[in-house]
């Protein structure tokens, strides 16, 4: 029984924790709405100074910085239609039942556990190598000039390692959401006439929609952040061609040692992910309710 | 339309024999009912009819076509499904046309359709529900509007009153019973519930373990059982069950007399016992009587009977509604 006097308990006792949380986000904010405000560079120790806006509007006049915003969206948006996409047909097929279901799903659950490091390490000195590479083999055997990914097509060879990571998350999660379509449903539909197509986009894909939503949702708060794969294979060149937000704060901070400029565009990355956020959820928010 | 023959039909899962080889006539316009204890196959074999099992062996044949090889949705039945299987997404219209749409029906045509079949089941006010929105007897009309706007050649009921409450399941038997009434098709319905198979079937068909143990009208069933089994099925309570001396004395292995064949006296019968429990329901009462040499027997006393735990009665069964069975358990026809 929920009375009052258990419910003031109640949030008594949670206080502690929620105090803690609350702390565990808001001083590092607040650190860094400070930091944005200050003329803080690493070569000047000691002489910080108060300089109103001049960090945000030296970092948003950047010529970088509509790059660098323009790169998270493509990379944020290349990787989601291909993990959102690959995972839907993935778990399709993994639904079937096939001679050795277990080791296979392992298998493709398996990228995921490589550390995003080891697989750009991988991807680049294996795959898009362009003198070594499998892929450059492969343009060999049919006798076609191989490609330099990397220095070529960078921003899209990022999206594919990224996507190769990701595609294992939303396939598993798609997966589940698949098994949990109710036998008798499909039965009933094939019973109704829907051939394979139509079951597919009038039963299974609404079916999913919330899965979807779910695997979009959560990719999103991670690409806006990718990297370790960034810095790894193309340290955000050629030029600037791979550089995305993340990536743009690092540089300025620990590359160019400006500490001001980096917080002011930490926040302007926080902002710009809350937008982000208000639209996604705005969007396929809906299909969370019920 | 409508007259669907088994012949030689049967299923094997694996090892399991699930249904042996078993022939089957249904007639144009009948109410079936398969009957038997959970396992026995009857929604397999409800499955195989619709197409959505393969079978093993043997033919199906529907309107006087060969369908053993057809996929289901082109063998012109419809089914309604235990879980009802409504697609939760989709509003009772679209639920409702959904088999109109996939058959490729214009909208004027669905709509149509759509509201016939609202106003025979009394769902026109709540089309623009989704099936969450529904209660449980509701949920079921959907699930039988969606099957009758194709028009089928006959309808399959894969036990769809067992997620109902025992109230709503007694209304739902009416509904289903006069549906059947009105639209003249024929029906196929599922149970394990024997009174459920007494009072819709005009045909029921008793499976175990695959086989069909008997296939008649209700009332044929309940008067002349071919097998122990049967008569065990049957019949609500139980038939009384006998073996031993007082069987052989009707020169039989096994006697059955049903609870309500049986007279009930205070003061002389054929069988001496004493009441374990006495269950007043008003219009009937049961007696759980135990007599010594024989075991525990059924009685039902019509009208009420002030007989109480520990009361000593006499049984005797009605001479011409005791049945006979062999030592193979088949009845002895008289």
């Amino acid at each position: 029984m929920a009375t009052t006097h258990t419910r003031s308990h109640a949030r008594l006792m949670m206080a502690p924790s929620v105090l803690l949380l609350f702390l565990w986000m808001i001083v590092p904010l607040a650190m860094t709405i400070y930091f944005s405000f200050l003329r803080y560079n690493l070569l000047m120790p000691g002489m910080e100074e108060y300089t109103g806006f001049l960090n945000y509007q030296f970092f948003l006049t950047d010529p970088a910085f509509f790059t660098a915003l323009g790169n998270t969206l493509l990379l944020t948006g290349g990787v989601l239609l291909i993990t959102v996409i690959g995972g839907i047909l993935l778990a399709l097929l993994l639904d079937q039942p096939i001679f050795g279901q277990g080791i296979v799903r392992i298998l493709v659950i398996a990228p995921f556990f490589v550390m995003p490091t080891v697989s750009a390490l991988v991807w680049k000195n294996m795959f898009f190598n362009p003198v070594n590479g499998i892929f450059a083999w492969l343009f060999k055997l049919f006798g076609a000039q191989p490609l330099d990914w990397l220095a070529q097509i960078p921003l899209l060879s990022i999206i594919f390692i990224v996507a190769w990571q990701w595609l294992p998350f939303s396939t598993l999660i798609l997966l589940t959401a698949l098994q949990s379509l109710d036998e008798e449903q499909k039965e009933a539909a094939e019973m109704d006439g829907a051939g394979f197509l139509s079951r597919f986009i009038y039963i299974v894909l609404p079916h999913m929609a919330r899965a979807i939503t779910v695997v979009i949702l959560i990719q999103t708060i991670f690409l806006l952040s990718v990297f370790a794969e960034i810095l790894v294979t193309t340290n955000g060149g050629p030029g600037i061609q791979t550089t995305n937000l993340t990536y743009l704060v690092y540089a300025q901070a620990l590359l160019q040692f400006d500490i001001g400029g980096a917080s002011a565009g930490g926040i302007v990355a926080v902002i710009l992910a809350n937008i982000v956020a208000f639209f996604l959820m705005r969007m396929i928010g809906k299909n969370l309710e019920g | 339309m409508g007259s669907i023959t088994l012949e030689n039909v049967s299923k094997v899962f694996g090892e399991a024999v699930i249904i042996p080889k078993l022939d089957l006539e249904i007639n144009e316009g009948e109410f079936v009912v398969f009957v038997g204890p959970s396992g026995c196959g009857k929604s397999t074999l409800l499955r195989l009819i619709a197409g959505l099992e393969d079978v093993s062996g043997g033919r199906i044949v529907i309107d006087g076509t060969d369908a053993t090889e057809l996929p289901p949705a082109k063998r012109r039945l419809a089914m309604v499904f235990q879980s009802y299987a409504l697609y939760p997404h989709m509003s009772v219209r679209k639920n409702i046309a959904f088999p109109l749409k996939m058959a490729g029906a214009s909208q004027a045509e669905i709509d149509k359709k759509v509201s016939e079949a609202a106003r025979v089941l009394n769902l026109t006010d709540y089309l623009e529900r989704k099936p969450r929105q529904l209660s449980g007897g509701q949920r079921q009309r959907v699930a039988i509007g969606r099957a009758i706007v194709r028009q089928p050649s006959a309808f399959l009921f894969d036990e769809p009153l067992s997620n109902l409450d025992a109230a709503l399941r007694v209304n739902m038997r009416l509904e289903i019973s006069e549906l059947h009434q009105q639209l003249k098709t024929t029906m196929i319905y599922v149970t394990h519930d024997q009174v459920e198979a007494m009072t819709m079937a005009d045909k029921i068909v008793v499976l175990n373990r695959g086989n069909i143990e008997q296939v008649g009208s209700p009332l044929e069933l309940y008067r002349n059982p071919r097998n122990l089994f049967v008569a065990g099925f049957i019949g609500s309570p139980k038939m009384n069950l006998i073996t031993g001396p007082t069987a052989e004395g009707y020169g039989a292995t096994t006697i059955g007399v049903r609870p309500e064949h049986v007279v009930l006296s205070q003061t002389e019968g054929d069988w001496k016992g004493t009441v374990t429990v006495a269950e007043h329901l008003g219009s009937d009462t049961f007696l759980h009587v135990d007599v010594p040499g024989i075991g525990l027997l059924n009685a039902r006393i019509g009208g009420e009977m002030p007989l109480r735990h520990g009361d000593t009665v006499y049984l005797t069964p009605q001479r011409d509604r005791v049945h006979r069975f062999n030592a193979e358990g088949m009845a002895i026809k008289a």
